[in-house]
Parts: C-alpha cells; structure tokens; sequence
C-alpha cells in the first residue's frame, strides 16, 4: 500500500466535495478495493469513506412499490432486509463470499466494480433495477458497460438502487472452486410484462441479458422452457477455470435452476 | 473408558492453549533492537538473462540501508541440495548452482534478484520498487517434455541439458519385467498427471537474522521444520559459519507440510544483511511471495503398465515418470521422485516385478520438493489408480483384485521387489474394517437414493502403503542422503523431579508437546506436567534431523525412550543406594521405586533430588545429577497402511463433485494419542481431497504462475468435505522400534486422492459415461463436464 489521507464524511455533499479532490476515490466495504491497493495495483491520494452517511444506507419500500437500496448497504443487511419483501435478492446477497465480506461489502461498491463474476450485476440488470447516483438516474440496461467498465463518470457515485419487485424471481449461482464468486449465474425475474434473465461470470461483455430465454420463459415461465434453448461458445470467458463450451453449457442449467427455483 | 493419561490416552493438545488464545510466539512475532527490514526484487519473468542492475535510485531513497545483489555474496556458496541421486548411466546428475541472489540469469517468476533493506517495511517496499532490473527475456521452458525436446532452451546453460537424471530402479530387473509384460494375459496402461500444488501452510516464511559484534555469534530465527539442519547446511556450504558460532531458532511455526523443510535463499540472506549491516534483519513473505518461492509440491506426468493374469493376478509393473525439479534443486528434491516414490510401487501387493523410470527435468517453475507425502502420494495414486482400471477392463471386484494380490499376514517381514522389507501388516483386516465402517454393503441402495435425485453416485476404495520413519542412515547413506537421518533426545531431570526433554524433532502443528510428554510420563508413572517438551532451538537441543515423513514418533519419540530408559537406569542405581538394596531388586512403577517384594519405597522426587544433592549418594560409583542424552538410528523404515473409501455425487449437468462420505481404516501400529492421529488423519484427507477435487498450480506458456492467490488456487475449506469415518484399531505394531509405532502424519494425503478419482469414474461409468476412464486431477466441474462430453 502507499501512503494515502483518508476522509470520512458524514453528508453525501461532503463526500462529492471530497471526492474533487485529485486522484481521490470513494470507499465502501473495501472488499475490492482494499486489496488493489494493498497490491499496489490501486493508488489513491484520497480515500472517501461512504460507510458514515446515513443517507447512503439501509433499505426502504417507494411508493410504487420499489425495493430502495442505499449504495452503502452491506451484503448482510440486504440479505436480512429484503428477505421478506424481495427474497430473491436477498438470498444473492446472502451468497456473496462469506460471513467477513457480507458484513463488509456493499452493494454500491459492487455495481461500481462491476466485476464480470459479481453477482449484484445479475440481480440489478435481471431485476430492471435503476442506479440512482449524486446526478442522475440510470436504467440497469444502460449502467453495465463491459467487464469493470460501467457508465458511471468520475467522481459520480451511486447513492441508491431502485428494484421493482417481480412476480416471482430466483438467482441460481455456480461458484468458481477458488473464489467462489460466480463461475456463471443467472438471475430470472418473472414481471406482469415479460420476463428478465441476467447472465453474469459467463461472458467476455460483462453481465448481459439472455433475450432468447427470456423470449421462451415469457411463453412459459417452466424449467423445461429452457430446455430446447442452447447459447453459443463464442465470447464467453475461457479461463482455468472453465472454457467457453463449459460456460454456455452453465448458462442454460443455472437458468434453469433458477425457473425452478422461482417457482 | 479410555486412559485418562499416558500412552493410549486421547489426551488435549497443550499447546492448543497458547495457539487458539493468540498466545502462540512465531517468528514474525520476534522483534529485535534496531531491526531492519528486507524485501526482496523478485523476477517478473520466467527467464532471461540480467543486463544490468541499477540501485542508484532505491539507495538514495528514504530509510534505506542497503540494497544487496549477487555481487555481494561473491564468497559465499549457493545453497546446497541434501541428495545426490545417481542415474542408469551411473553419472551423477546435474547438480546448478542456487545462489543467494541470481547470478546473471533469473530462472522463475519470483527468483530473488535484489534485496532492500530499509528501516521500516514501507521503506523497503518503496526501494525495491525503484531498483532497476535490465533483463533480456529468453524463452522459458514449463512442460517437462518441451523441456527434455532437442533444441529447447536451457534453464542452466552450463549443465547442458535440462534432465536433472533418468533414473531407473531396479534397473536389473528391467529385462524380466519387459518379458513379463511381452508374455502377459492382459496389459492395462494409464497415463496420468500428479497435479503441481502449492504447500499454503497457514503462516508465511519469515526470518530474522541478528549478529552479536562483540562476540561474532550468529542467529537466524526462522519458519524451519529443522534448525539443525539449516545451521549445518548454511553455515557449512553457504556462509561458512561453524556451528557453535551460528544457533537457528524456529518457535512456533504455522505449518509447514513439508515446505518448511528446505534452506531457501532468504535465510541465508537475513544471516549475512545482518553481519554486514550489523542491525538485526527481518523479512516476512507476503502471501503472494509465499504462493511464488515457496517450494512446491508433486508435479508428475506418469505412464504406468500393470500386467495381469486373466483371473486378476499382478505379474510386473513398469512406469515411466517425468517429475518436475523447478528451476533449482531444493534441498531433498532429487530424493523424492525416486527413493521415496520407487520403493513404494509394490503398494499393499505381491507384484513380482517392477520397474520404475524416472526423468527428472529443470523448467522455468519455482522448486518442487517434499510436499505432505511426497513421492508416496505419487506412488500410491498411480498404482491404485491402475489396479482401478485394470479390474474394470477385467470385469473383477475392486476390492477382490486387491485382496486377491494382498501380501497375506503370515508373509511378513516381506522382501519387495524395490528394495524394502515391510516388517509387518494386515492389509485384509484394515480391508474388512473399512468395509464395515464405510458400510459399503450400503452403496447400492444409497446409489439408487441419488439417483432420484438426478446424481451419479459412485463408490471408490484403494489401499496405501508408506515408507516412514525416515530413516536408516547407513541405507540412505548408500542411497545418496549427504545427512543421517536418526534422531535425538536429550531427557534432564530436574531437582525436584520435574523433567525438560529436548528433542531434536519440531513441532509445527503435530503435537509433539503432548504426546512426547505423555510417553515420558508412562514410563516413569508420573503426570504429564511434570514433562516439558523442548525443540525449536538449536542452542538447547541436540542436533536432530526434525521433522517430516511421519518420523517424530518412530525415530524422535524412539530417541526420547532411549533417553529415558538411560534415566531410568540411573535413577534406579540411586534408588537402591538409598533402599540399601541390590539394583536389580529396584522397581519402578507410579512414579515411586521398591525393593520387590518389600515395602520399602522412595519416591521419584527423592531420588532426583538425591541425584542433585548428592549427600548420601554412591558418588565412588556414579556420577550427580539426572541428564542423559540418546541418539536413535532406526533400523528400518517404518509401513503404515491401510485401506479407504469415498462417496461422491457427480452433477451431470455441470460436472460438479460432492464428496458424500469418506472412511478410512489404518494401521499405524501402537497409538500414544489417539485424538492426535485422528487429527492428523482429518488434515491429511482434507488435503488430499483438496489435491484430487480443487487445487491444482498452473504455470502459463510464459511461466506466469495463474494460481497466485487464493481467488483461483482453491484450497479445501470445510463445506467442501464430509464428516470422516476413522479408525485404527487395526494395528500391526512395528517391530523394531521401542514404542511399536508407524506414524500417521501423511497417511490420509497419501491415500485419499485415488479413493476420490476412483469413486468419481465409478459415478461416471455407473452412470453410462463408460468412455470415461480416467480424469486428471483436480477434477474440477470443468474437467468432469468436459470429459463427459467426448
Ligand atoms: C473473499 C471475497 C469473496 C467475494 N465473493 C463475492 C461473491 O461471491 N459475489 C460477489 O458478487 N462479490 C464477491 N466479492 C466482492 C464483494 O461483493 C465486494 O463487496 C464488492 O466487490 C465491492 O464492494 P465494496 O463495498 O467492498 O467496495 P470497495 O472495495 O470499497 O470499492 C470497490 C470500487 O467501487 C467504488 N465504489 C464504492 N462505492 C461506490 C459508490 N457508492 N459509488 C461509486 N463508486 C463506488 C470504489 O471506489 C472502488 O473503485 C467477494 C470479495 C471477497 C474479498
């Protein structure tokens, strides 16, 4: 690690504020971050922590009915929050790493990282969700951008998510050996109007929509729905961890599972 | 009930005490006044030839001390290899130089080219950063055979070739097992990898050097499974210090399964900074460093041919085995590949004849040594895996084809035909308890259990042998060992009765301090207590060999009754002085001598106290004071065995493996503590189960390590693992050692890993997936799905 100030704001306009400093970048749970710098990979001159505004954390329900997510919120919390009104996302969280990062990471420091194994990707573009940030709202579909890349500018951070509760939902989750972050996973979410499912871990692009299943699934939202479909090899991540063919072959089981346990 | 102490009783460790309340005292935890820090320039290439070095800029900076490069340690030797191995030529093989710090050319990603040293961690880091490494990069070698192909390029110009030897054992009986392979019924051959693995001991490696000026004393304190053998490797072949002016130190020290056995560059140049800097000197790996230098573990790519009988009657083994030495030879690297991997292909078995081909090869790749086994895993999963195939292409029983070529109870002591002589054991007896504990007879109904749930279940079973109790020293003397393996015990009794027993073995997690103290307290009939267990420090031990190859017990523990047996000898002289009786009346037993058959008694404490205070003491016919000191050579290794079986499930849709259940029946011969030896065995089957199922080191084309972290080398973790059925009750004790004892460390990682391999092409071929008959480990949901497939 190099040497770096560390600041801890108690209002989202301090933290912006802070955040216009040179080389300055925001801190949640640190599960990521942390260990970039601590491998010199990451630099920072400012460290802005998040976790000391209250505006930023905790879970409320909208008027519409919206599940509201501060970007300050712990994996743990979710996982306890949302299990009564949105089980679906909070049996994702509560599969995130273990009980130390759960009660670290948040969800804001997630979709920001953008990790193309993460599972909250899954769960906001699956979902429909919307990033709400210090300037502006934007819809899942347009936040993810590429592996690590999202449409976030610099020094924008995202202060709230927003899901609309589905009808029925379920995240089914293949965890890579070592990481065990999501070798592949996907995230199906059952609405009046259609069905959405999100694919993460599996392609070179990042978290993407799987258009053909949610096609099928939104004839017959059934397990064998899934059956007949298959996805190409082409662009999906090939590591030592799986090949491509393995990936495309977890994306239809694991959307499978996750019909069947959505029903 | 079981024994509440002494020899048998499942007594609590004591040292969990201080390990489980942080009170544990590692060699990181020492700090010394005025300690600087190193950190070490590590090559980021798997190859090339060094340029030029410039410390200009690290020198001038912050806090800086010293920036050290090979040109500082041009008096100074290279660290030396413990075992020369002769090949089938009869030439020596080759043998490079491992400088401190690289000498013209770096030969891994992670060798140490510089070395900073700085007032603080921070300000090493910092330096080291800022050294300038001019490297021309060469084309690294990584597979074994690329390596082996005419024209590739050398990972040491200067031995001219990158096989280390081809050796082959027993090269006389070549000709006839080629014969009996030509005239055999059935032939079954197998080709398998055994999977490169990074050791990950809980706690890094770490050194602290310190000098005394005035006295010109040396001190290393380090994460060693043997001081005494580091302080006479480097001290006599590196930096040339005598003994008595270099003492090493290893506290507490978090695990070592091996890797902690071998003198790596980093403690010689703690030793040296520190003279030449006159500060004491520290360096702690990082995790990272730890994945990149610390020596690895197995690495063979094998071809095995097992030659049968049509009813299933073993008649030759031949292999031919390309094993991976890394970059440099690490200390008993040579040894492992071929004596301790050769002698062990008989197995449990009677095979009349084999023969066993080994090349050992240089690559681009950190060191591979002695790992949790090592050579007996390598050994035992190819043999068990053959017999596996061999009795599928035969359509007989597995567990009939291993009975059927058992070395039955009354054949012992039995002469293998590699060389060694198992003085005793029972393998269908540890058979018939697994079968009842792992309830085999259960399989069938549970299989139909799992398949209605959509899984494929399968039930894998092998047998194990190991050579431990290293060693004889005059057989390994002949094998090409440069050190003795025999062990020491120095037992000094106290005043007051109290006893410190220095050992030369180390204890690094096997629990030593509780077991060794419970033999001690047997035989004299005193409580635990009363037994301190000294080791670590070579200031106040005897020179031992330490510890590895589940030898502690069998040579260390041996070495201590020796001792002992002198103190009771002695005690028992004194003990009659005082009774007024003759020496050969004296009995001792609870802790008190009597006159047989009388009851005139003195207690233990009188006696020692008498021993110290000699004011009625036969002084005309022995000396004061209670001290006496054994050296143990063992006569023979020792042959633990036994017989396990596992249980998986294999997710057909996604390759996925659960381990269900895993049972396994051994014979370690006498038990000090059982509680300890199920431990052992629960450690050594979880990394077994690890090596078989998760863990496994890649190398990329360019000899960058991919499995650098724990994000993609996956370690075993308790979820992944079932509850374990053990048992030992089928003990054939050693015959040649006092305590009766075999050792139990490295049993459950020797013996596992076919068990899980076995059970998983069980599940596939049950399963209609009859293509499928062998997968490399680790067998990864990838590798299953994938080989599903063809
Ligand atoms: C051992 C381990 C296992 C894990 N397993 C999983 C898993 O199974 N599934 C999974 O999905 N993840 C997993 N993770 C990642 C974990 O979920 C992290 O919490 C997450 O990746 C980052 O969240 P954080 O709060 O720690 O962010 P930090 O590390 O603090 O920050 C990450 C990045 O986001 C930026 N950032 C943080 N908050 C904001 C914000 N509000 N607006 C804009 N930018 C922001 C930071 O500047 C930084 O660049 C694991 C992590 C570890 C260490």
């Amino acid at each position: 690690m190099y040497n770096f100030d560390f600041v801890k704001p108690t209002t989202l306009q301090d933290a912006i504020a802070a955040l216009s400093r040179d080389e300055a970048m925001p801190l949640a749970g640190g599960q990521t971050l942390i260990p970039s710098m601590k491998q010199r990979l990451a630099a920072p001159s400012v460290l802005v922590s998040l976790t000391g505004i209250p505006e930023l954390k905790g879970v409320c329900r909208a008027d519409d009915g919206a599940v509201c997510i501060g970007a300050a919120t712990t994996h743990a919390e979710i996982a306890r929050e949302t299990a009564a009104i949105y089980p679906a996302i909070a049996a994702l969280a509560g599969g995130i790493g273990d009980p130390a990062v759960r009660n670290r990471g948040t969800i804001g420091g997630s979709l920001a990282n953008n990790d193309p194994s993460a599972c909250w990707p899954a769960g906001v573009l699956g979902s429909g969700a919307t990033i709400v940030t210090n300037t502006r709202q934007i819809a899942a579909d347009d936040f993810f951008q590429g592996m690590f890349t999202t449409a976030l500018e610099p020094g924008e951070i995202i202060t709230e998510i927003r899901f609309p509760v589905p009808e029925a939902a379920a995240y089914a989750k293949f965890e890579q050996p070592a990481s065990r972050f999501a070798l592949t996973g996907a995230f199906v979410a059952k609405f009046a109007d259609g069905v959405r499912v999100a694919i993460t871990g599996a392609s070179e692009g990042g978290v993407f929509r799987w258009r053909e299943a949610e096609e099928a699934l939104g004839a017959s939202f059934s397990p064998e729905a899934v059956d007949g479909l298959s996805v190409s090899a082409d662009g999906m991540i090939g590591d030592l961890h799986g090949t491509p063919e393995y990936r495309a072959n977890l994306v239809r089981v694991m959307t499978r599972r996750a019909v069947a346990r959505a029903q | 009930m079981p024994k509440d102490h002494g020899i048998g009783a499942p007594m609590k460790r004591r040292e969990d005490v201080r390990f489980l309340t942080g009170k544990g005292r590692y060699t990181d935890d020492i700090n010394l006044p005025g300690q600087a820090y190193a950190v070490f320039v590590r090559s980021q290439v798997a190859h090339g030839r060094i340029r030029k070095i410039d410390t200009a800029e690290a020198e001038a900076m912050p806090g800086v001390l010293k920036v050290f490069t090979s040109a500082d340690f041009a008096d100074k030797g290279g660290v030396p290899c413990g075992w020369l191995v002769t090949g089938r030529d009869g030439q020596p093989m080759r043998e490079p130089k491992h400088p401190i710090l690289a000498e013209g050319k770096v030969r891994y990603v992670g060798d140490a080219i510089a070395a900073v040293v700085a007032e603080t961690p921070e300000q090493a880091r910092d330096a080291a950063e800022a050294v300038i490494v001019d490297i021309e990069e060469l084309p690294a070698v990584i597979d074994m055979k690329a390596a082996l192909a005419e024209g590739a390029p050398l990972v040491h110009d200067d031995l001219g070739s990158n096989l280390c030897y081809d050796w082959g054992f027993v090269e006389e009986n070549r000709a006839a097992v080629d014969e009996a392979f030509a005239k055999a019924d059935h032939v079954t051959t197998l080709e398998l990898v055994n999977n490169r693995l990074v050791p990950n001991a809980m706690e890094p490696r770490c050194a602290v050097g310190d000098y005394n000026v005035a006295t010109g004393d040396h001190t290393l304190y380090t994460t060693s499974q043997n001081p005494h053998v580091i302080r006479l490797l480097m001290g006599a072949f590196v930096l040339s210090i005598p003994e008595h002016k270099l003492r090493v130190v290893a506290p507490d020290v978090g695990g070592g399964f091996g890797s902690k056995i071998f003198h790596y560059v980093e403690e010689a140049f703690v030793t040296q900074a520190a003279k030449v800097l006159g500060r004491p000197v520290k360096w702690t790996a990082t995790r990272s460093e730890a994945f990149m230098t610390d020596a690895h573990g197995r690495d063979h790519v094998t071809r095995i041919e097992l030659a049968l009988s049509k009813d299933g009657e073993f008649q030759a083994i031949r292999t031919e085995t390309h094993a991976n030495m890394g970059a440099y030879l690490s200390t008993f690297a040579p040894s492992i590949p071929t004596w301790l991997h050769g002698t062990l292909m008989a197995g449990n078995y009677r095979t009349p004849l084999i023969y066993v081909n080994v090349k050992a090869v240089f690559t681009n790749t950190v060191p591979v040594d002695a790992y949790r086994g090592a050579g007996r895993p390598e050994a035992t999963y190819q043999l068990e895996r053959v017999i596996d195939k061999a009795a599928r292409e035969l359509g007989i029983d597995p567990i009939e084809i291993r009975r059927k070529n058992f070395i039955k109870p009354d054949q012992f002591p039995y002469q293998t035909p590699v060389a060694v002589v198992y003085d005793t054991g029972n393998y269908d007896a540890t058979m018939d308890k697994l079968i009842e504990i792992a309830d085999i007879a259960g399989f069938e109904k549970r299989r139909e259990e799992s398949a209605k749930r959509g899984l494929l279940r399968g039930l894998g079973v092998n047998c194990y042998i190991e050579a431990c109790g290293i060693a004889p020293s005059n057989l390994v003397g002949q094998l090409g060992a440069r050190a003795g393996l025999y062990e020491s015990a120095t037992v000094r009794v106290n005043a007051t009765g109290g006893l410190v027993v220095m050992t030369g073995s180390h204890s690094h997690g096997q629990g030593h301090e509780t077991s060794f103290a419970q033999v001690v307290a047997d035989m004299i009939g005193i409580p635990e207590d009363m037994v301190e267990i000294v080791h670590g420090d070579t200031a106040n031990t005897p020179m031992g060999m330490g510890t590895y190859g589940s030898r502690s017990l069998a040579v260390g523990g041996s070495a201590i009754v020796r001792a002992t047996q002198k103190i009771i000898a002695k005690a028992k002289k004194i003990a009659a002085h005082l009774l007024e009786a003759s020496e050969a009346d004296i009995e001792l037993k609870d802790g008190k001598f009597s006159v047989a058959g009388t009851d005139r008694s003195v207690a233990w404490g009188d006696v020692c106290l008498a021993a110290y205070v000699p004011h009625n003491y036969p002084l005309e016919e022995i000396e004061p004071g209670l001290e006496e000191t054994a050296f143990y050579d063992p006569s023979n290794f020792t042959y633990p065995a036994g017989a396990y079986a596992c249980e998986v499930e294999v997710d057909p849709e996604t390759g996925k493996v659960t381990v269900c259940s895993f049972a396994a029946a051994d014979d370690f011969g006498n038990v000090v503590n059982p509680m300890i030896v199920e431990g052992q065995v629960h450690g050594g089957l979880a990394q077994g189960i690890g090596q078989a199922l998760l863990e496994g080191a890649v190398y990329d084309e360019n000899g960058q390590l991919l499995t650098g972290s724990f994000m993609d080398y996956a370690m075993p973790r308790a979820d992944d693992l079932p509850f374990f059925k053990v048992d030992h009750s089928c003990a054939t004790p050693c015959t040649h050692n006092p305590l009766g004892v075999k050792g139990c460390g490295e049993a459950g990682a020797i013996g596992s890993p076919p068990a899980v391999v076995n059970a998983v092409i069980d599940a596939l071929q049950r399963g209609g997936y009859t293509h499928v008959t062998h997968i490399d480990m680790p067998l990864t949901p990838a590798r299953v799905w994938a080989a599903m497939q063809r």
